[in-house]
């Protein structure tokens, strides 16, 4: 199983803000199990799904150059739970970035009201810390992307539709 | 406009009561960040970032954690901060009171240096100039 909490991006603009959405199904066994009888899809995969969005906003500002991980969970709030059947809009805002981390703020809507909203922020692991090397490999983390629907929605910081990264392993002399 | 000293204290105190989901009345001028009211490593950069926010300043890495002079064998030895060492620190950091890391300036001491009062200083050092 991917650990995927974001079925698709419908918006990307680099340095500003990521939408996406996530369907709410009661054949994910997160959202049967979680609450025998009662089924909704877990807070805390919310805050996953959120916190792919702001990772790869926040990586994305950095060309996919940083190592960037899940730092801290600032605040949560749910106002309802995200019962099955039901359509999470997830919108996913950049307010700063240092050399060293970066945090956004997040909301969830289910059917234009309010659902949740998250402050999440992000660190990025310095050469060696943790493990070596990249968190993803290039291909790895493209394929993702592109299951996503990123390079279909996304418009980098210069302006251009169907962005392509080096650290990806995209070839971007004719970008 | 300047920020009175109040003004100052007021956003680093919710600065702090957020980051560290502490309680106003914990957050005095005395407190220590990490030994009183708990900061960890990670804790630093949300604090950088909840007083740029509210301060609208930046706050660059080496202001707040001097590594480099800590981690330099020319200003440490033994684990111990030499007297250099402890003249570049006042120089970077005036805003913070030294006295009782000086009286034992191991490297290890550091890391409990920093109090609230010291953070207001830098606050205001920035925003006021």
């Amino acid at each position: 199983m991917r650990w995927f909490w974001v079925d698709r991006f419908t918006e990307f603009v680099s340095g500003s803000h990521a939408k996406g959405i996530k369907h709410v199904s009661l054949v994910e066994e997160a959202v049967d199990e979680y609450c025998p009888g009662y089924p909704f899809l877990p807070p805390t995969l919310i805050i996953e799904g959120m916190a792919q969005l702001g990772g790869i906003l926040v990586a994305e500002h950095f060309l996919f150059d940083k190592r960037v991980v899940l730092a801290k969970v600032g605040k949560a709030k749910f106002h309802a739970p995200a019962v099955t059947g039901t359509t999470l809009e997830y919108e996913v805002h950049l307010d700063s970035v240092q050399n060293n981390g970066g945090t956004v703020t997040c909301t969830s809507h289910c059917d234009g009201e309010i659902q949740a909203e998250i402050e999440l922020m992000f660190a990025f692991l310095e050469e060696g810390q943790l493990i070596d090397g990249p968190l993803f490999e290039p291909d790895d983390l493209k394929g993702m992307l592109q299951i996503m629907k990123f390079f279909t929605v996304a418009v980098d910081s210069g302006g251009n539709r169907y962005p392509k990264y080096e650290k990806l392993g995209q070839d971007v002399t004719s970008v | 406009m300047a920020l009175t000293e109040d003004e100052i204290f007021g956003k680093v105190q919710s600065a702090l009561e957020d980051a560290l989901g502490v309680d106003d009345d914990e957050v005095t001028m005395e407190a220590t960040l990490v030994g009183d009211l708990g900061a960890e490593s990670i804790d630093f950069l949300d604090i950088v970032f909840k007083l740029e926010k509210a301060f609208g300043i930046q706050i660059p890495r080496e202001e707040l954690s001097p590594e480099d002079i800590l981690t330099n064998s020319q200003y440490v030895q033994d684990g111990v901060v030499t007297a250099d060492g402890l003249a570049e620190l006042k120089k970077r950091m005036p805003w913070a009171d030294l006295s009782d890391f000086e009286a034992d300036p191991k490297v290890q001491n550091f890391g409990n240096l920093l109090t609230v009062g010291d953070l207001c200083r830098y606050v205001g050092a920035k925003v006021n100039d």
